[in-house]
């Protein structure tokens, strides 16, 4: 899947959006899931306020590169008009959304990755990128707080939530590697001051997941374990297809219609 | 026991307008009544979630996902203040869960029709919360404190909801033929059942009498549905949709409008349970707080851990 052709200053700019919105807006679809469906009242009010976050940041990111794009088109057409090997969110963002305990891990994983990277892009050169990011930054430290009083809850609740909480954390642990991939896209925006260099935190974020899993009194699985890629890049599992056929066959049954 | 000197005050103080509060002298039995009214308010909240959630995935632009799944989350919202309401009537809001999903208690029986299309969350949006509004503003003024202040903020936020609905069924009534069919369709199955929120027609509503005496509520079933109609029948004129009751005519006298027979038998059956999603719902609702069981153990096991080792700590 490896693409030769080098990008453009602004064609790397536009996939550096993409990834970050899909992540955002695949994510927040899963998460959706649980709206009605939550283990008690307060919680459903949790996670349907973090669907809306993710959704939300995926909708201005979406947005943005729209206009970096300048061709006419808006973050509807990014989310409803693409097919699965056209989205570029992690694998991990897509799998189904599992019991309580994988729906708090993953999110564990990603809010405390988002934490480390949004620290760095709100400080982007670009005034508009960074604003934006900034805005939401105040979100993702909630969802990473939230999420991680649950690892904690769950890991050293009962002998049930501990099991589930080890089992989620076992499953997700391939799809967590793919979190600190870098290509051009990185390289280039890292270059132009509007990227985050993952590599400068990877070792302080394993040290916050360690930390967090051991007081949860959970055993850290092991990082040198083999872990998927491709997503970057269109790979995707047969989950996202489903997810998407779901998301968009409304929208895509009437092309023409105004919904907004 | 009760004394007739206790009741009478009670009476007195209701006549005045006087808020009843929770550490209040009340009859055993108008604790009873809000209790059944105010927690079947509450499940109605938390099982209404279903019928427009089953939209949340499949809303057709993200600015309309984003804004069904606030509307969503505001129901659950609205659970949680009434469930507390009630709460301090001194039952627990697990026993009043378990009266809904195990036992006989109700929820309003318009969450057991099926959403078929997007267009019906945007009608329910419209007719429904706008049902709701014309209830709960009257209920923002009933005799029980908390439940009145609960029934207050819930409307501010039904308010928004529906001009949310409305602006949406406008949109859809000046689309394409297929959204125009749509929201017509949409109108067409949830109008009868909308009109059947406001209970049972007076002659035929056994708790109404002493409801009002105690003025936990302050208008008739048939005078809210009156007030619904007069509004919405206006309110569908102008977008050009078409409310399906050929007797629908406006009287001059009393200037109101008339409109048919509600379908009754119905009504009855969907309250006994063979709506075409009762069981569904209460199927889902069950799995939700059966599959949550665990999470709540957990939380609680957890909260007695920390107690201990702060009070080891001290």
């Amino acid at each position: 899947m490896n693409t030769t052709k080098e990008l453009s200053v602004k064609e790397s700019k536009i996939a550096y959006l993409l990834r970050l919105a899909d992540d955002r807006l695949i994510l927040g679809q899963r998460m959706s899931e649980w709206c009605g469906h939550g283990p008690v009242l307060e919680e459903d009010l949790a996670l349907a306020n973090m669907a809306l976050d993710l959704i939300g940041h995926a909708s201005s990111l979406y947005a943005y590169a729209a206009e970096v794009e300048d061709e006419g088109r808006d973050e509807d057409h990014f989310a409803y008009f693409r097919d699965d090997y056209e989205f570029t969110n992690l694998q991990l963002c897509e799998l189904p959304k599992g019991d309580f305990a994988f729906t708090i891990a993953r999110q564990f994983l990603f809010s405390s990755f988002s934490y480390f990277q949004y620290q760095q892009l709100k400080e982007a050169k670009d005034e508009q990128f960074a604003g934006m990011i900034d805005k939401h930054f105040k979100e993702v430290k909630y969802h990473l707080r939230h999420s991680r009083d649950w690892v904690l809850k769950l890991g050293d609740g009962t002998d049930e939530s501990k099991k589930r909480m080890q089992d989620a954390f076992d499953e997700l642990w391939m799809y967590s590697g793919e979190l600190f991939y870098i290509d051009g896209v990185d390289e280039m925006m890292l270059a132009e001051g509007n990227g985050a260099d993952l590599l400068s935190f990877k070792d302080e974020w394993k040290k916050l997941v360690e930390d967090t899993l051991k007081e949860a009194t959970l055993n850290v699985p092991d990082w040198d374990q083999f872990m998927m890629t491709g997503s970057r890049t269109g790979m995707h599992t047969e989950h996202l297809g489903h997810m998407l056929a779901q998301m968009q066959f409304l929208r895509r049954s009437h092309p023409d219609a105004d919904w907004k | 026991m009760e004394t007739q000197q206790q009741l009478d005050d009670f009476q007195a103080r209701i006549d005045a307008g006087e808020k009843i509060e929770p550490k209040d002298w009340m009859p055993e039995r108008y604790r009873e009544q809000i209790i059944r009214m105010g927690s079947q308010h509450a499940h109605s909240e938390i099982v209404g979630m279903l019928p427009e959630g089953n939209w949340i995935s499949r809303a057709p632009s993200l600015k309309r996902k984003l804004v069904l799944l606030a509307k969503v989350q505001d129901e659950a919202g609205h659970g949680l203040y009434l469930y507390s309401a009630i709460e301090t009537l001194g039952v627990r809001r697990s026993e009043l869960i378990d009266q809904y999903l195990y036992g006989s208690a109700k929820y309003s029986s318009i969450f057991n029709y099926p959403t078929l299309s997007y267009a019906d969350v945007c009608v329910i949006g419209w007719l429904v919360d706008g049902a709701a509004i014309v209830n709960q503003t009257k209920l923002a003024h009933s005799s029980y404190g908390p439940y009145a202040r609960a029934n207050l903020r819930i409307c501010k936020e039904e308010s928004f909801h529906k001009k949310q609905g409305y602006e949406m069924v406008a949109k859809l009534a000046e689309g394409t033929p297929a959204q125009r069919k749509m929201v017509q369709s949409a109108v067409d199955r949830f109008w009868w059942p909308t009109l059947m929120m406001f209970g049972p027609n007076d002659s035929n509503s056994p708790n109404s009498a002493e409801l009002l005496k105690w003025q936990v509520k302050l208008n008739t079933n048939d005078e809210l549905r009156q007030h619904f109609v007069d509004r919405v029948v206006m309110e569908a004129e102008a977008v050009g949709l078409t409310l399906p009751d050929p007797d629908l005519k406006f009287n001059e006298e009393t200037g109101h409008w008339e409109f048919g027979e509600i379908p009754w038998d119905e009504f009855w059956d969907v309250v006994k349970g063979n709506g075409v999603m009762n069981r569904e719902r209460i199927k889902s609702r069950r799995k939700a707080h059966e599959d949550g069981a665990w999470v709540r153990e957990a939380a609680q096991a957890y909260a007695r851990k920390k107690n201990l080792s702060r009070e080891k700590a001290s």
